[in-house]
């Protein structure tokens, strides 16, 4: 028959449309036959409406301190150890008052107060910048507060970390299972791989156990962990009788993480 | 049609290229996979339950459907924090392809390379998922971490 | 009209093998970069976009350009633009093409690319990019291809491609705002946390954009039979003065609100960028060239007499495109990451990997711009009797 070029194209084209419609429209509509299935919460889950943090330095007092909370955290999560800043991955660092609270450091401090270290996270805020400009919503914030990472749809195309304000965040720029130690690697969690962003989590998976993160079960009680809108928990007591600040309020993320200042005997002994 | 030699013989040639897959394989015998489920684990659950299949959904089902039951443990776990699963039976399984699933299947090289070689498929879970080390025992829990469980029977394994 | 790019001279195809040949570098060492990961480019924990990124702004900027010609013709019936419009709807295209290959391949998981579409997120910037770019995309290739076709069949375009046409005004400036949306909105850095950042994003894009349209059709002039007209490029040359002037302008402005303010995070990226900050300070010579080139095109784009002589104005679009091209490849995006978050300083210098692969995709996007204009070039020279060309020209075979 005869048939001139255009139309040949158009009817090729028409037909594997609607051939791939129809072909994707019943795969989607047979779906899967399972029955029934249920999907709950577990029951020894600690629940809370919103999760925080308040963190005392005056608690911590040398760097093996600091070094065994970030241990705490990094080696259970299978976080990879480089040695050279540029691939650096970190969920919870140690870094100086001026660091930590930029600008609001003055000339006259007392200088061992000026290099005080202090423990750096993310701060889960409450109005995250990282959360909304994710594309995919690879990462979110659960409804009790915490923001969470879902490594299976980032698409590593790190806008989040150039929203949040606080440096939290760290990127997969190579595979890391080579710079895990496979003697210590933690086979009940999984690694990440090349090519996703991570950050700390509040110990999502420990918290569905019914557990504390790690770094406030290793800190000695320099971390306090507990629910911001529960009025009699002790993480809001000690809000309430101590001088806390949160980094960079001005922005107005609403960081869930507050910093005892000038802590010592006004701070209530954690249970 | 304008060039109709050239054109039949081209179409010719593709045609012999796109199935020479199936010609040069012709005849070649390769052994249908038969994945292992024989693992201390298994029988553990085996003799505990008193039936042949223990796993989270029938066989029928998981041959061919394991992936859309793993987005959907996926997508309820991780996204929604509903870490507990009730199957069609009643039994109930904590969500996690590492200490759940692998727990019984610790023996991936005889389980699911043996269907996913034959397929060449080569799902990327395990760039993340730390597989299973493969050893003559069943493997123990990972020692020193502060996270291991007591490893319980398959249906109710708890992180 | 396509078989027009199978045909040609034998300076076409060497242009076209080389720029294959560049293209297959990138893509071999895209390869290198998809098995080892990001890590291959001089990226770091502080500075998470660089070469990549950079240039998708750049190039967001030189395909929203096309604009510039679109409105006095659809909108003002300027007719003369009519010979050039296609070369500015063109370049869009390979612009915008390259923006995507761009954003392709500084994605950590190019391969789950699809997550974006299949998870729609209308509260991220980012989300809106995607569109906009595949829409502009889309816009500039239906309404370039059929109006070049109308053109060929000596009839009106048909009537659906008017309204596209109208769209497609608001449609480019979009895009660049969207793309400054990506920097202007993020809380934590002071140097893109500006209001004038998607002016200033404009101001940029309709002068680089335009100034490489002008260098295109001195090349189209010299190198084909077709005369885009002189008339028409002195025209273009207005839009690239005036708007290079307002980008400077814009740069003053954020300059003056920064060290008038003298609030340190302000000040911070600029001082790095342009004097070096705690010792750190590869990015000096870039940015004052950048800064004198503009200068210097000004000096050459503002007097008429300099304006208006075709040799000079060659000159004056070139230091234009690179002055812009450094602002915004290097100092823009670069600048925002420097101080980091808790000021501490990391630098950044693209890789050799990083570089071929950005050449590779910048051939891409020539590869592209050669066949379409190509195509155009080869249906206007069907149509318009051959122009006497200045004396020097070398005729076509």
């Amino acid at each position: 028959m005869k048939i001139n070029r255009r139309d040949f194209i158009r009817m090729a084209g028409i037909t594997a449309v609607a051939g791939l419609t129809g072909a994707g429209t019943i795969a989607r509509l047979k779906g899967n036959s399972l029955e029934a299935a249920d999907y709950t919460p577990p029951a020894e889950a600690l629940k809370a409406k919103h999760w925080g943090m308040v963190i005392d330095v005056s608690k911590i007092a040398t760097p093996e301190d600091y070094q065994r909370m970030m241990d705490a955290c990094h080696i259970p999560h299978n976080v990879p150890g480089f040695d050279n800043p540029k691939d650096e991955i970190k969920w919870i660092w140690a870094d100086t008052y001026e660091h930590t609270f930029p600008g609001m450091e003055h000339p006259y401090m007392n200088p061992e107060f000026k290099e005080k270290n202090f423990l750096v996270l993310c701060n889960h805020c409450e109005k995250p910048a990282c959360v909304r400009v994710c594309p995919t919503k690879a990462t979110f914030k659960r409804a009790d507060g915490i923001v969470v990472m879902d490594y299976h749809r980032c698409i590593g195309c790190r806008f989040c970390m150039a929203a949040c304000p606080f440096g939290a965040r760290s990127f997969n720029w190579r595979d890391p299972r080579p710079f895990i130690n496979e003697a210590a690697m933690n086979r009940e969690y999984p690694t990440r791989t090349k090519g996703v962003v991570e950050k700390c989590t509040f110990c999502v998976e420990r918290l569905e156990k019914g557990e504390i993160p790690l770094c406030v079960e290793k800190s000695n009680g320099a971390i306090v962990f507990g629910d911001l809108e529960d009025p009699d928990s002790e993480i809001r007591n000690i809000l309430a009788s101590t001088y806390t600040i949160r980094r960079k309020p001005e922005l107005g993320t609403g960081p869930s993480i507050y910093y005892v200042i000038g802590g010592g005997g006004h701070v209530r002994e954690s249970a | 049609m304008y060039n109709g030699g050239k054109i039949i013989i081209g179409l010719l040639i593709f045609a012999a290229l796109v199935t020479s897959p199936f010609w040069t394989n012709a005849g070649r015998k390769v052994d249908v996979p038969e994945p292992k489920v024989d693992t201390p684990a298994i029988k553990e659950a085996q003799a505990a339950l008193g039936k042949k299949e223990v796993c989270v959904e029938p066989r029928s089902f998981m041959r061919g459907g394991h992936m859309q039951l793993l987005n959907q443990w996926r997508d309820s776990a991780l996204r929604q924090g509903k870490r507990v699963y009730t199957n069609s039976e009643g039994r109930t399984f904590n969500i996690s392809l590492q200490n759940t699933c692998m727990k019984c299947h610790s023996n991936k090289k005889n389980f699911c390379d043996k269907c996913h070689n034959y397929l060449a498929v080569s799902p990327y879970c395990w760039d993340c998922h730390i597989a299973p080390k493969e050893e003559e025992r069943a493997p123990a829990v990972a020692a020193g971490s502060e996270m291991a469980p007591a490893a319980a029977a398959p249906e109710e394994a708890k992180l | 009209m396509l078989e027009k790019a199978l045909s040609g001279s034998r300076r076409y195809w060497t242009l076209v093998l080389v720029l294959l040949g560049l293209a297959g570098a990138g893509v071999l060492a895209w390869f290198k970069q998809y098995s080892y990961g990001l890590g291959v480019t001089g990226l770091s924990r502080d500075v998470t976009w660089g070469f990549y990124i950079s240039q998708f702004t750049f190039l967001v900027g030189v395909a929203a350009s096309a604009v510039m010609i679109v409105i006095p013709y659809y909108l003002h019936h300027y007719k003369k633009f009519g010979r050039i419009v296609i070369l500015g709807e063109f370049l869009a295209v390979s612009a915008v093409t390259m923006c995507l290959l761009f954003i392709f391949a500084d994605m950590g998981q190019p391969m789950r690319m699809m997550n974006i579409f299949l998870h729609p997120t209308p509260n991220s910037v980012m989300f809106w990019d995607a569109m906009v770019l595949g829409g502009y995309l889309m816009l500039n290739i239906v309404i370039g291809w059929t109006t070049l076709h109308a053109e060929k069949k000596e009839v009106a375009p048909p009537s659906w491609v008017k309204p596209l046409i109208y769209l497609s005004i608001p449609w480019a400036i979009s895009i660049h705002t969207v793309t400054a949306f990506l920097y202007a909105g993020l809380p934590g850095r002071h140097f893109w946390l500006s209001a004038i950042m998607a002016a200033r994003f404009l101001a940029s894009a309709f002068s680089g954009g335009p100034a490489l349209l002008i260098i295109l059709a001195l090349l189209v002039r010299k190198y084909t039979k077709f005369d885009p007209g002189e008339e028409q490029i002195r025209s273009v040359a207005k839009i690239v003065a005036y708007a290079m002037a307002a980008n400077v302008f814009f740069l003053g402005l954020e300059f003056f609100t920064a060290f008038y303010s003298n609030i340190p995070g302000h000040m911070n990226s600029f001082i790095y960028l342009f004097a070096g900050l705690e010792g750190h300070g590869k990015l000096v010579p870039l940015m004052w060239t950048s800064a004198v080139l503009a200068v210097v095109s000004l000096a050459l784009l503002i007097p008429p007499q300099t304006r208006n002589r075709l040799d000079v104005l060659l000159v004056a679009c070139i230091a234009v495109f690179i002055s812009l091209w450094i602002d915004k490849g290097f100092g823009l995006v670069i600048g925002g990451f420097i101080p980091n978050p808790m000021e501490h300083i990391t630098e950044y210098w693209p890789t050799a990997t990083e570089l071929t692969i950005t050449i590779g995709i910048y051939a891409i996007g020539f590869l592209v711009l050669t066949v379409l204009y190509k195509v155009a070039v080869s249906v206007k020279e069907e149509k318009e009797p051959p122009v006497k060309l200045p004396a020097g020209a070398k005729q076509e075979a």
